[in-house]
């Protein structure tokens, strides 16, 4: 119930967060708009100086809390490092019919135009007829070549989830060594903190939840297990490159949630799926509501397992953003009040990233426990009575 | 934008946490959970072996308490017969040493009574010769006084007494 309630808050923060982001990019447009009337009567060079002065008015632009946090949170092509320096990052496009384009997100200059036919909107990448160095205001996006196009680019998620891969590998690689050099011995440094994780996973989820059979789903449970915490406790750290909301974001989670999901319909045992069809012991008419209900849960579950870790991971974030928000909105009415707020701010923050930290250990175990529940189901067999 | 099922980060999660699964589970997993598992094995086999020592350790020294009271009672069972024998020795020693006394004392018994009636007899006899003797004496002093014949009995009796004396 507290689940629910908690989850039901957290979809109505993202929702209204959702509508603040929405309401910011129509301001944009109707800032963009008129730029683009201005730029109609300049020439090429005037152009320039026209966008280093809007680049200009940017700068000095009110401190928008929405777009900031949302810049956080997001995914985008290109890291913003601070300012308006950003790393760039490999774009990599295929199209059937231009075939695979490869450059860097620099050729994008933040987004204000278009490059190699795409260019970017509200994080996407869209297809366009436009030549390069188009502002994005003027370029209108060609639907049937977007709808062919397929953005695999090397975003900020993907290198924050490379590196924490890569940090995943360094430390389980020598812990195994650990192993094989002490053997059966007792543990030593990160062996021995990572060990009692292990166990934890073995003990209380996978044996407790799958049974006898649990060994065969191991290697899953324990590299989604560390997989979400590390990913998790990258995202608190903001420096880069770290700092990534991967756990966070939806097409992570869902992927997870995914292997989940084709693990338990590959396992999935006669028992399992007579169950959902055609629960025994119940009468006819009964299974009319019933059976569309299970066959429903099949794919709730994973839903749900998606929503839970994106939702948690992203709104400890937005808590957390919001706090540092309240010091700058403060600020800009006085600067002494900014500085005022900030004590409690900072204050909040560290209590919320304490808490994060806990949350994120307790999402990470949530979410292979629940994986572990799924299988368990999927492969228990028969009780005979 | 918050909620965006972006395809490029689905693939490359899918990708590469299906790689991070592989490469971790051949040398990683399998190498830790093997030789987790196989140290719990020795924990447990010591567990037992230890348990199975202690079982063998009671066993043996039951065993040896049985040893012990049997080689006990068995002792007493010796001591005992022991004792039986030593009375049973002892009660025939005296049996016999009685039965021998009483025939020794019954042979003595039967040589004294043989002695004294021989010696009955042979004062029986010495009685007859002396009575023969008197009455022969007598007979010839009655042939010459009747004075003398008494005065010689009597002579004859004084004489006969002081003999037997």
């Amino acid at each position: 119930m507290k689940a629910l309630i908690r989850a039901t808050f957290l979809l109505f923060s993202v929702l209204f967060a959702g509508v603040s982001v929405a309401q910011h990019e129509g301001h944009d447009h109707a800032a963009g708009d008129t730029a683009h009337h201005h730029e109609m009567v300049a020439t090429g060079a005037e152009a320039h100086a026209e966008h280093t002065e809007a680049h200009d008015e940017h700068a000095t632009e009110k401190f928008n809390p929405g777009e900031m946090i949302m810049g956080h949170v997001t995914d985008e092509h290109g890291w913003h490092l601070w300012g308006h320096t950003s790393l760039p990052l490999p774009i990599i496009v295929y199209n059937t019919e231009r075939g695979l384009s490869v450059f860097f997100s620099a050729r994008f200059d933040h987004g204000h135009k278009t490059y190699g036919g795409y260019y970017l909107h509200e994080g996407k990448l869209l297809a366009t007829d436009a030549p390069d160095g188009t502002d994005v205001h003027s370029a209108t996006q060609n639907e049937a070549l977007t709808a062919a196009t397929w953005d695999v680019s090397i975003t900020k998620n993907v290198l924050g989830m490379l590196v924490s891969i890569a940090l995943m590998l360094i430390i389980f690689l020598s812990v195994a060594g650990g192993y094989r050099k002490r053997g059966v011995g007792a543990p030593k440094g990160l062996q021995s903190f990572i060990e009692p994780i292990i166990l934890f996973v073995r003990d209380d989820v996978a044996k407790a939840n799958i049974g006898p059979k649990y060994e065969r789903f191991m290697p899953f449970l324990l590299t989604v297990f560390f997989f979400i915490l590390i990913n998790n406790l990258m995202g608190l750290i903001p420096i880069f490159p770290f700092g990534a909301n991967v756990s966070g974001s939806i097409s992570v989670t869902f992927a997870l949630a995914a292997i989940t999901f084709v693990l338990t319909l590959i396992h999935g045992n006669r028992h399992y799926w007579g169950h959902i069809i055609a629960m025994p012991g119940v009468p006819k008419p009964v299974l009319l509501i019933l059976t569309p209900v299970e066959i429903l849960g099949v794919f709730l579950r994973p839903a749900i397992l998606m929503i839970r870790l994106f939702a948690n991971i992203t709104a400890g974030h937005i808590i957390v953003l919001s706090f540092f928000a309240l010091i700058f909105i403060f600020g800009e009415i006085n600067a002494g009040l900014g500085w005022g707020v900030s004590v409690f701010s900072l204050a909040f923050t560290i209590f919320m990233s304490m808490l994060e930290l806990l949350v994120a250990f307790i999402q990470a175990f949530v979410f292979t426990f629940l994986s572990a529940m799924y299988l368990g189901a999927a492969i228990e067999e028969p009780h005979h009575h | 934008m918050l909620i965006q099922f972006s395809f490029g980060l689905i693939f490359w999660m899918t990708v590469s946490f299906l790689a991070v699964l592989f490469i971790l589970r051949k040398f990683a997993w399998k190498p830790i959970l093997e030789t987790l598992n196989e140290r719990e094995r020795g924990i447990e086999d010591a567990l037992s072996e230890a348990k199975k020592a202690r079982e063998e350790m009671a066993a043996l020294q039951a065993r040896n308490e049985d040893l012990n009271r049997a080689a006990r009672e068995e002792r007493e069972v010796l001591l005992k017969e022991a004792r039986d024998i030593r009375d049973k020795e002892i009660a025939e020693a005296k049996e016999k040493a009685k039965a021998e006394a009483a025939a020794m004392i019954e042979r003595a018994r039967a040589e004294i009574r043989n002695e004294k009636n021989a010696a009955v007899a042979d004062i029986k006899m010495l009685v007859g010769e002396l009575s023969v003797e008197i009455a022969e004496k007598l007979l010839r002093e009655k042939l010459a006084d009747d004075a003398a014949q008494r005065a010689l009995v009597d002579r004859m009796l004084k004489e006969a007494e002081a003999r037997l004396s």
